[in-house]
């Protein structure tokens, strides 16, 4: 086969790109839609939906950003509970350094948009063409960031005419984790970091309450992981 | 109060983007094995976390004794083991959720 033009094999890996990030259009879409109707439901409109989709773009983050905006959280409050919701995404841009390593000009937004779907797609390294690989990955990106911010606009007009109750929907968040949970189970032989988090939370949770255990459980898994490192470091994830 | 909800919005915003940046400017050259280790384990045991985080607000001790989360909650566990489909399985737990509360627990 000749070897295509340089436009024709750009175009497949838009095509590509567009195929590998369709998964989670459905997926963002939905959770943006309920992101948006909740954040409507406490006052704040389209233009916050849209504006909180592009700068934050971190689902569960903007979930909980709505219950700090209703209860005009302070600073403070805010810094931590960002630290803590997404302090995942240190390990999510530790583990990609490599693969980013030669982005070039597509690497700021590459990292800025690195959010857990995303990194789920791209992180076994996989590409249909290495010339054009950064250009493959930061198409997935940024299909997936569309899609967000579509759903959060969609959810916020939508929450406005919605013929039927929208209560409940506030669960989509919990059911992602749930689901979430549930698939790394299925697909991981050692269960004992995921157990991990869940009992020591809820330890922490019995015993300090729901106010103030966010933080002792992070640092309760921290410890308790890093005092396991010699038996689960052994094996390959 | 809009002002003040700007400035968490940008505060949100720019921790979230500190937090994605921090390890490509601190481990440009190598990535100790500590941090590579908590890289491999911490994120199973963060959705652990989340989990309880959402559920943390249930009342188990009256009626319907958390019932409608236990419901949809295992109705997403479920169907992710029978489907593998994680938004089916969201979408799915959304609305028994969503009915649960609406009409069997109101």
């Amino acid at each position: 086969m000749e070897k295509s033009p340089e436009a024709e094999r750009k175009s497949v890996i838009v095509r590509k790109a567009f195929l590998k990030s369709l998964p989670v259009m459905a997926g963002y879409v939905v959770l943006g839609i309920g992101f948006g109707i909740l954040l409507r439901n406490a006052g704040y409109g389209v233009l916050w939906s849209a504006a909180m989709a592009v700068l934050i773009y971190a689902g569960s983050m903007q979930y909980v950003g709505i219950s700090l905006l209703a209860g005009g959280a302070g600073i403070l409050t805010t810094i931590l509970t960002t630290v803590m919701v997404n302090a995942r995404h240190l390990f999510y841009s530790i583990s990609m350094i490599g693969c980013y390593k030669n982005a070039g000009r597509y690497k700021p937004y590459m990292i800025f948009a690195l959010t857990d779907e995303t990194y789920s797609l791209l992180c076994n390294g996989e590409t249909p063409d290495p010339e054009y690989a950064d250009l493959y990955r930061f198409l997935v990106s940024l299909f997936n960031h569309l899609y967000w911010i579509a759903g959060c606009i969609l959810g916020s007009l939508l929450g406005a005419v919605l013929p039927f109750s929208t209560a409940g929907i506030e669960f989509s968040m919990t059911a992602l984790f749930i689901a979430s949970f549930t698939e790394q189970w299925l697909r991981t032989k050692d269960h004992i970091p995921a157990m991990t988090g869940l009992l020591a939370t809820l330890l922490c949770l019995v015993v300090l309450g729901p106010e103030y255990f966010l933080i002792p459980a992070m640092l309760l898994i921290t410890l308790i992981l890093t005092l396991l490192r010699g038996r689960l470091g052994r094996k390959a994830v | 109060m809009n002002t003040h909800a700007a400035i968490l919005v940008i505060v949100m915003a720019a921790v979230t983007i500190l937090l994605r940046f921090l390890p490509f400017l601190v481990f440009r050259k190598r990535t100790p094995a500590y941090i590579s280790y908590l890289g491999e384990v911490l994120p199973a045991a963060i959705i652990g976390l989340l989990v309880i985080y959402c559920l943390k607000d249930t009342v188990i001790t009256r009626a319907p004794f958390g019932a409608p989360e236990l419901i949809a909650g295992l109705s997403v566990v479920g169907l992710q083991v029978w489907k593998r489909n994680s938004l089916l399985s969201i979408l799915g737990g959304t609305v028994i959720y969503m009915i649960l509360i609406q009409a069997v627990f109101p």
